[in-house]
């Protein structure tokens, strides 16, 4: 299943709306690297609310798309992590070290605010 | 004697054990007033029971003597079981303990073991048969109070952990987006998650952006909640909450050290008040006094 990925100004917001395959995982890694690019964005928002498990590969992307999205010039936000999932990641070790992640969009929006205005 | 008792009759054995007891039953009934008396008298001479007052030891031993002839009688201990349960829920609260009750149905075991002996002491082999129909009956007995006594204390303490648990986590929002969790007593692994459970469900709710996590309360701290306070902080950070932890006692830092908890990741400030004002500095907020009282302040000094 695609995720569609959504332009709303300076910024590319993609929801995912149901568990992801591995090999959407890799599209939708794909896709934004690209966009990012051509709609000359400043930040990115992955919204993962619907998810009620994140797994290591599906974590590991998400990191992959952040330090790929820095490469070429804009922020990554994960937005919506849900408590039991936030703490179930924690229990395997996977913290998403250096990825800024925040609790929903409004706030991912607002994060993206303030880092481009510095 | 022995080879008799050992014969494999069943039936015949246990009719004969059902008309002893009867007999004995019918002992106990007639000798009722002083037996009791003697029983209550060992009582408060062995110093058991004292939480209770005369009276009240006289009026429970009363009861008791009576569900133990009954059930020696019926040989069911439901209703015993029962007894004992609801016994000891009037007097847990009163501080008896588990060895006085033991004592005590004992001591009752012994009383009427003695009036035995001297009711039968011309006869022997019935004294015997007596005792072989009466021992068993009455270990039987003692178990069931003994046990009934410590279910419901376990009972007792069960509910209280819950509602202490219950208490014990509260996740107070004390501005917009700020979020406070004041930590008192013991963390054991299963409160540890629960506290983890309602700050992330809290930071959720409240849309907090700081948390301050209190731990001036806790005595000590072992690797195991170390490492889960370490996880609540991350686990937060996912939810874009930043943590702070405040009020680490002397001791739980060393322990922490000691243990070699990674606290990089962690913000720590050394008390509460700290913290709060750490937690707006975060938020943005700037606290001030208001001009009028700062003026009233200097005129005051």
């Amino acid at each position: 299943m695609a995720v569609p990925i959504l332009k709303q100004s300076h910024y590319l917001i993609a929801t995912i709306q149901a568990a992801l395959t591995d090999a959407d995982l890799v599209e939708l890694r794909d896709a934004l690297v690209a966009r990012v690019g051509k709609f000359r964005s400043r930040g990115v928002i992955v919204d993962v609310t619907a998810l009620d498990v994140l797994d290591s590969f599906a974590s590991r992307t998400l990191r992959d798309i952040a330090c790929m999205i820095r490469l070429r010039g804009a922020e990554t936000v994960i937005v919506g992590i849900q408590p039991e999932v936030a703490f179930t990641m924690v229990q395997m070790g996977i913290t998403l070290e250096d990825v800024p992640t925040v609790l929903d969009l409004e706030e991912g929006l607002a994060h993206l605010e303030r880092k481009s205005r510095h | 004697m022995k080879t008799d008792s050992s014969k494999s009759n069943l039936p015949d054995k246990s009719h004969a054990t059902i008309e002893l007891l009867r007999e004995l039953v019918a002992h106990l009934r007639q000798h009722r007033t002083e037996l009791r008396e003697e029983w209550a008298r060992r009582i408060t001479e062995a110093k058991l029971l004292t939480a209770m007052s005369k009276d009240e030891i006289f009026a429970e031993a009363t009861s008791v003597y009576d569900n133990y002839v009954e059930a020696l009688e019926t040989g069911t201990f439901e209703a015993l079981q029962a007894y004992a349960r609801n016994l000891s829920e009037r007097i847990i609260p009163r501080g008896v303990q588990t060895d006085e009750v033991v004592g005590i149905v004992l001591l009752l075991r012994d009383v009427l073991a003695r009036s035995l002996f001297a009711k039968y002491q011309t006869d022997f082999n019935l004294l015997n048969r007596i005792l072989d129909a009466y021992e068993p009956a009455a270990n039987r007995i003692a178990n069931t109070v003994a046990v009934g006594f410590v279910q419901e204390r376990e009972r007792i303490i069960r509910q209280q952990q819950e509602a202490i648990r219950e208490l014990s986590t509260p996740v107070l929002p004390v501005r917009e987006r700020l979020l406070i969790l004041p930590i008192i007593g013991v963390i054991d692994p299963q409160r540890a998650r629960q506290l983890t459970e309602q700050l992330l469900r809290g930071i959720r709710a409240n849309r907090a952006r700081v948390v301050v996590i209190d731990i001036t309360g806790v005595a000590a701290i072992d690797s195991h909640v170390a490492n889960h306070l370490v996880q609540t902080v991350e686990a937060s950070r996912l939810l874009g909450a930043t943590v702070i932890v405040t009020g680490l006692s002397p001791e739980i830092a060393q322990t922490l050290v000691n243990i070699g908890v990674d606290l990089g990741k962690m913000n720590t400030v050394g008390d509460l008040q700290g913290g709060i004002e750490e937690a707006e500095r975060l938020l943005g907020y700037k606290v001030a006094p208001i001009q009028d009282s700062a003026h009233q302040v200097v005129v005051a000094s």
